[in-house]
């Protein structure tokens, strides 16, 4: 199968240091020939790597601003963590302007769609009769993670919408009962954190198609929306602090409101905390929010404020009186009766890192990995282009690297060699022998 | 033809009363059997089998050794300790019964669920025990469709 990613590399500008592969999540970077190779199948787009290359090599690709004139009416879908690359130097009715002076004609918050998922995410832990904690769908780093080092909890992903999704569909049916458009003719624009939710809306993890037409990466904008923002009309914020409360890690949480709710951010952390309901340690808990990027989406690898300084001003934010009245109770309920935010589509594994398709055949070339592994110094350098050591046996088991790619394996054999032209030397024929 | 059946085995040292090294060993179990490409279920009945194995020593033995043999068949799952030893097996495998002391109960373990949550996710699940010696675990876990 083939797999888009959005997360590349800028072949010219890497050098083939070790930084990215020993940070990548599911090592699945390998440096060869002197350059980072990206393995396709186990990518998640995390921008780990983007984060770590000190030579910025790594490159999220998105879709550019002349995309969105394919289309009639374009409504720009800006996430709640994106006010935070403003605020509070520019008022938030400023930063949703912003988007019209630069050639959208709407803007649709997505933490207002973000209010009716965490209604219809209450609603699901309320009536759910199955394995738990239930996991939040919200961050596709996550989810694609899941999907590649923890196939036994995809089935724990809660079955609902993501904020982006459910915000471009009720921004395109908004702009058809207005404006008398037809569906096709509305273009929905998600203005994106990170590399992830690119991926995700070129190749949804359910197998469904997107809402979503198009994605602006925030960083390749930043400049434009800035200086749209000092002259920008105001447009009043619809959504509430409940809303704009996703964009920081814990925000989710507090927008669903119950009890025994987990949030963990830092793709590291939520691996530690993944690790620990595969054990069946996390036993007491109903629901985790888990986010990839530092902080939540504040600290998106394709943001350019500080993840610490942006969730501050985030925080500012909920507590301004500058945001909207989001929707009322009786509304979100009656969504929520509706079915709103539900989704057919399952997430299912992505099995990257098996050996062998058959069986037995893996569990030779386990074994064998086992025995290589025993063979090298354990050091986890990282010199050979693989991530530690334990990786480099398995490249060596895959026939895609070999033991002297080991700098001390190669020193090793470099001596024995050496002895043995010392040993040779010493040697004379027997008609010199004796003299 | 019927070739020869492939065996892995695989063995952790494992300590009485350390918290911090402790699920370490079952965490490899989980990472190998991953990597070999067993069922996702599979792997995670195995991996909690091993975690509740190796988390018993921890909890009750002064040390012992957590082993996997994975074969395409079976996958088994022992746990040998030294340590004091189960004087009623039958009683040990009720949910709740737990002879942890307070210390360890106050750390969230030692709920009396380790043994039931073994014999849920085990096909097969065997105990041998001589009081004051220590106790010997085997948890099998077949493979369908073999």
């Amino acid at each position: 199968m083939e797999y888009f990613h959005s997360v590349r590399l800028d072949q010219e500008k890497c050098k083939g240091c070790t930084n990215c592969i020993k940070h990548c999540p599911t090592e699945a970077i390998r440096v060869r020939e002197g350059k980072a190779r990206i393995i396709q199948e186990r990518c998640i787009d995390c921008g780990e790597c983007i984060r770590i290359c000190p030579n910025r090599a790594k490159i999220a690709v998105g879709d550019g601003l002349e995309k969105i004139r394919g289309y009639r009416y374009k409504v720009a879908l800006p996430a709640p963590s994106i006010y935070a690359q403003f605020y509070p130097e520019v008022p938030v009715p400023r930063i949703l302007g912003a988007f019209l002076a630069l050639g959208f004609d709407a803007v649709f918050e997505v933490a207002l769609a973000a209010e009716v998922v965490a209604a219809a995410t209450k609603d699901f832990l309320l009536k759910h009769r199955g394995p738990r904690p239930l996991i939040s769908p919200a961050c596709p780093a996550v989810v694609s993670l899941i999907q590649v080092r923890f196939p036994a909890l995809v089935d724990q992903i809660a079955p609902l919408e993501t904020p982006m999704d459910a915000a471009a569909r009720l921004a395109r049916s908004k702009a058809v009962a207005e404006m008398g458009l037809r569906p096709e003719e509305v273009g929905t624009f998600f203005i994106s954190p990170c590399p992830a939710k690119i991926t995700a809306v070129r190749q949804p993890p359910t197998g469904l198609l997107s809402q979503v037409d198009g994605v602006l990466p925030l960083a390749a904008i930043y400049p434009d929306l800035l200086r749209a923002s000092e002259t920008a009309r105001e447009v009043d914020p619809v959504a509430g602090p409940r809303g704009v409360g996703w964009g920081v890690s814990g925000g989710e949480n507090a927008s669903i409101g119950l009890n025994r709710l987990l949030h963990v951010d830092g793709i590291h952390h939520v691996i530690n905390v993944l690790e620990g309901v595969e054990k069946g340690e996390v036993t007491d808990i109903d629901y985790i929010e888990a986010q990839a990027c530092p902080g939540g989406c504040v600290g998106g690898a394709l943001m350019v404020k500080n993840p610490f300084v942006a969730r501050q001003a985030l925080t500012r934010a909920l507590a301004s009186l500058e945001l909207g009245p989001g929707y009322s109770p009786e509304e979100l309920e009656a969504r929520v009766a509706e079915g709103e935010c539900q989704v057919a589509g399952r997430v299912k594994p992505r099995p990257a890192l098996a050996l062998d398709a058959d069986l037995d055949n893996a569990i030779a070339k386990m074994k064998l990995l086992e025995d290589t592994l025993a063979t090298l110094p354990g050091l986890d350098c990282g010199s050979c282009g693989s991530p530690n050591c334990r990786a480099l046996a398995e490249d060596i088991v895959r026939g895609q690297a070999q033991d002297t790619d080991c700098v001390f394996r190669l020193r090793e054999r470099v001596r024995i060699l050496a002895e043995e032209v010392v040993e040779l030397a010493r040697k004379l024929p027997p008609s010199m022998a004796g003299k | 033809m019927d070739r020869a059946k492939e065996e892995l085995v695989l063995n952790f040292q494992v300590q009485g009363r350390d918290f911090q090294g402790a699920g370490v060993a079952a965490s490899q179990i989980r990472r190998v059997l991953k990597q070999v490409g067993f069922d996702p279920q599979v792997v995670r009945r195995a991996g909690i089998a091993a975690y509740e194995a190796e988390m018993n020593i921890v909890i009750h033995a002064y040390r012992g050794t957590l082993s996997a043999r994975i074969t395409a068949q079976e996958i088994e799952i022992v746990a040998e300790d030294e340590g004091p030893g189960i004087a009623d097996i039958e009683l040990a495998m009720q949910e709740g019964y737990s002879t942890a002391p307070p210390e360890v109960r106050e750390m969230g373990f030692g709920a009396g669920m380790g043994l039931p949550n073994i014999k849920r996710c085990a096909d097969g699940l065997e105990i041998a025990s001589e009081v004051g010696r220590g106790t010997t675990l085997r948890a099998r876990i077949v493979i369908k469709g073999t």
